[in-house]
């Protein structure tokens, strides 16, 4: 692909906002790479993971159970679970891979899935255009593959020197990233039902933590979609959003 | 943590990945489930950052990590950029730590 017509599609305040997103992340995957090496994992383990997995909720999640004492395979499905929202975000994005000559299109599949992430997919549904959708995933997508790697390398570093990362806060580094990525999307008319859906969701996954195995109690909460099941009521604009973008597009449009 | 584990949910992650782009041709969602199936990707995102901010192994993470994740939601609302969002939660988690509240 050529990066730089992929540079000039793209407005400068989406650049902006892609470089802005890139240095959050970077203070997030710092915070992973310190948490685990702190809590004694090896280095390797948080670098490797952060390469070959490359998605920051599942490898926290996975850590998270390891350092709690749980056995591997919990760690591997309490990612998995969390990583189920990937499936939808390989549809939702799958038009910008599917371009080119046959071979190249292979390519972009085979490497462009991997780069799949709630970031890359929010800022491609914030397009319609093709060109720009097209812009708008491969920036953001390698850009943020790039920054992840390095800060989660740099985080490993320094916590082998840190020993108490919940110190230092690092631990409300994430929630506050994904609240950050997400909370746009829930604001604004016509987006009620959404949200009751979330809040719903949210709560019986919380209520339900004490007695689920790590990974089970966010899967539960798609139980809150209920509430955008239902025939909308005159008035909600959720029913004359013109397509299915509609609903994370605006996620990191409104940051300013 | 195995080499094995990391293998297989990275192995597990690419799968769900590259299902999306392999299959989109062959396979057509109908509008309807696409929304629902963003719709549910939305959902999943707030209730990981609510069990996140929230609980720590199967219990509660205390009080200083829910108040610098409140505070980070404030200040989206408000439109803050994300590195400010993401600082002022690990800062006011680490100050009321440091304050003796955990």
């Amino acid at each position: 692909m050529d990066m730089r017509s992929l540079w000039r599609t793209l407005d400068r305040g989406t650049l902006r906002d892609i470089a802005l997103v890139c240095l959050a992340d970077a203070l997030v995957g710092a915070s992973f790479g310190a948490i685990a090496v702190a809590g004694g994992l090896p280095l390797w383990v948080p670098i490797v993971m952060s390469l070959l997995v490359f998605a920051g909720g599942s490898q926290f999640a996975a850590v998270g159970v390891v350092l709690a004492g749980g056995g591997a395979l919990a760690a591997v499905a309490a990612g998995l679970i969390l990583n189920a929202r990937l499936l939808v975000f390989g549809f939702a994005v799958a038009d910008v891979l599917d371009h080119g000559t046959p071979r190249r299109r292979r390519w972009a599949r085979l490497l462009g899935a991997h780069l799949v992430t709630d970031e890359s997919v929010a800022f491609t549904l914030r397009h319609r255009d093709p060109h720009r959708r097209r812009a708008a995933f491969w920036i953001s997508a390698v850009g943020l593959f790039v920054v992840w790697n390095l800060a989660v390398l740099v985080g490993a570093l320094a916590g082998r020197v840190i020993g108490d990362t919940d110190a230092l806060g690092l631990d409300a580094a994430f929630p506050a990233v994904l609240l950050a990525l997400v909370l746009p999307a829930l604001t604004g008319p016509g987006r009620g039902r959404l949200r009751a859906a979330a809040l719903t969701g949210a709560l019986v996954a919380v209520a339900a933590t004490p007695l689920l195995p790590a990974g089970l109690p966010v899967l539960l909460a798609l139980a809150g979609l209920v509430f955008t099941l239902r025939r909308p009521a005159p008035g909600d604009g959720s029913a004359t959003e013109p397509a299915s973008e509609s609903d994370i597009q605006s996620a990191p449009q409104e940051v300013r | 943590m195995p080499v094995l584990a990391i293998v297989a949910l990275a192995a597990g992650t690419y799968a769900l990945r590259l299902a999306g782009p392999l299959f989109q041709g062959r396979l057509r969602l109908p509008e309807r489930l696409r929304d629902l199936l963003t719709d549910a990707a939305t959902v999943l995102l707030v209730t990981l950052a609510a069990t996140a901010a929230l609980t720590q192994g199967d219990g509660p993470a205390g009080w200083a990590r829910p108040a610098g994740v409140l505070v980070a939601a404030v200040l989206v609302l408000r439109r803050a950029p994300f590195p400010v969002v993401v600082i002022a939660a690990a800062a006011t988690c680490a100050l009321l730590r440091l304050c003796g509240l955990s």
